[in-house]
């Protein structure tokens, strides 16, 4: 799963899309996530990162990541 | 990257300007100005071409030297010959943009009228204005492939029914020059009918509604099929005259694609406005205006100032096509109570000059 190349996104969670300007919010740890996305990070490689750094159960972030993915897939945010 | 010949600073440039109703259905005027302010800095002069006295954007004195009032379309193209070549003996004016599709017929009939007096218009045919008219829109886009909705033209309310049964509600109902409402069931779309035909006369256009994303293009055609600029923006909010209130530059190739489309197979000159409707990975050209739109100055702000480069067109100086402008850029609309004291009112309603 790849953001879209154009997608802009900063710091503190906001999400522009250049090509139809849709916006979004996101919450901290969504926005940390596209932030790794952005560098080229692959899904296991960020959700270790996750795993290493928050109290989670592995198969609550499976839920979670999936549930996120759809997100970003609904709002037209990934290169698929 | 623009680059055009300017006027010689040393001189000023007048450039005279409609469409100065700054309201909650704008016309171009005010945002045309500020982008030439904008281009042109200290030497411009902006004269103001005013139907109504009450024209916002003619009391904001930072923003034009001197208004005149012109006779409605209606009064025919003399009685608009006469009143300019009156103000232009006071005004010398250099180039004039008219911003209003209603007077579009009359400025473009008297163009070569107008460069015998020292003043140049950039402005399409009535061939190309015809074009685009919101009753053979839908046989110019069939023509030349672009998507449309479907629509048609009526004379008579008793064609409602059908056109209802035909295309399903909602429907879109709309004006001949200005003006739609989005209309749910026939009762409505009666009443709309109505409206818009003692507004604007027949005919009235009935059009099947497209749910999607509203885009409006602005771009600058130069006469021979090319585009120098074209500007997407995405409404963010919308007034309840479907007129955008707030919007956002947005980066499409297809969009840019689109405007240089329509440029190439009319030879548009001059400004004009595409409105489209998003609708998945499909573009329906739902209307073209035949002008800049009210939001032009965002063209400005985004890195191509579209009336600077119409001004810079009508008087013959070169100008190449923009190739970037910046996306994310937004406009919020705003009004504001200007204070104006009753004799500048007055003025203007006695002598017709301010």
């Amino acid at each position: 799963m790849k953001l879209k190349a154009n997608i802009a996104t900063s710091e503190n969670g906001f999400i522009f899309n250049p090509a139809t300007g849709d916006s979004f919010i996101s919450n901290p740890i969504a926005a940390e996530i596209l932030a790794l996305m952005k560098t080229g990070e692959d899904e296991q490689g960020i959700k270790r990162k996750i795993l290493d750094q928050y109290e989670v159960e592995g198969h609550q972030l499976d839920r979670d990541w999936d549930d996120y993915m759809f997100q970003l897939k609904e709002a037209n945010l990934l290169d698929l | 990257m623009n680059v055009s010949l300017h006027h010689p600073q040393a001189k000023t440039l007048t450039v005279a300007v409609t469409g100065l109703n700054a309201n909650d259905n704008p016309g171009p005027g005010l945002a045309v100005i500020r982008a030439l302010r904008e281009g042109f800095g200290e030497n411009l002069r902006i004269i103001g071409l005013a139907y109504e006295t009450l024209e916002p954007a003619i009391y904001l004195k930072d923003m034009v030297n001197k208004t005149y009032r012109i006779p409605y379309p209606t009064a025919g193209i003399e009685a608009l010959s006469e009143r300019i070549r009156q103000i232009q003996v006071e005004e010398h004016i250099d180039v004039l943009i008219p911003n209003f599709d209603a007077e579009l017929y009359n400025f473009i009939k008297l163009e070569q009228d107008l460069l015998k007096q020292g003043i140049h218009t950039f402005l399409p045919s009535h061939k190309q204005l015809a074009q685009r008219d919101k009753v053979s829109l839908k046989a110019f886009c069939d023509a030349f492939n672009f998507d449309v909705p479907e629509d048609e033209a009526i004379f008579s309310e008793t064609d409602i029914h059908d056109l209802g049964d035909r295309f399903g509600y909602p429907l879109m109902i709309k004006g001949k020059f200005y003006e739609a409402y989005t209309v749910q069931n026939l009762s409505d779309a009666h009443k709309a009918f109505h409206k818009l035909h003692a507004k604007w006369g027949l005919p009235v256009i009935v059009q099947k509604f497209i749910k999607g994303t509203e885009i409006n293009i602005a771009a600058l055609g130069d006469g021979k099929g090319n585009t120098l600029s074209v500007i997407p923006m995405r409404k963010l909010y919308i007034t309840d005259k479907g007129k955008a209130w707030a919007g956002i530059t947005i980066e499409n190739d297809k969009l840019i694609d689109l405007a240089r489309s329509f440029a190439k197979a009319t030879h548009w000159k001059g400004g004009f406005e595409l409105e489209v409707i998003m609708d998945g990975g499909k573009f329906f050209i739902i209307e073209v205006n035949p002008r800049f739109p009210a939001w032009v100055y965002l063209t400005a702000a985004a890195g191509q100032n579209q009336p600077k480069a119409l001004v810079d067109l009508a008087l013959g100086n070169t100008v190449e096509e923009f190739k970037s402008y910046q996306t994310g850029k937004m406009f919020v609309r705003y009004a504001m109570d200007n204070i104006v004291d009753v004799g500048d009112f007055q003025k203007l309603s006695a002598f017709g000059e301010l």
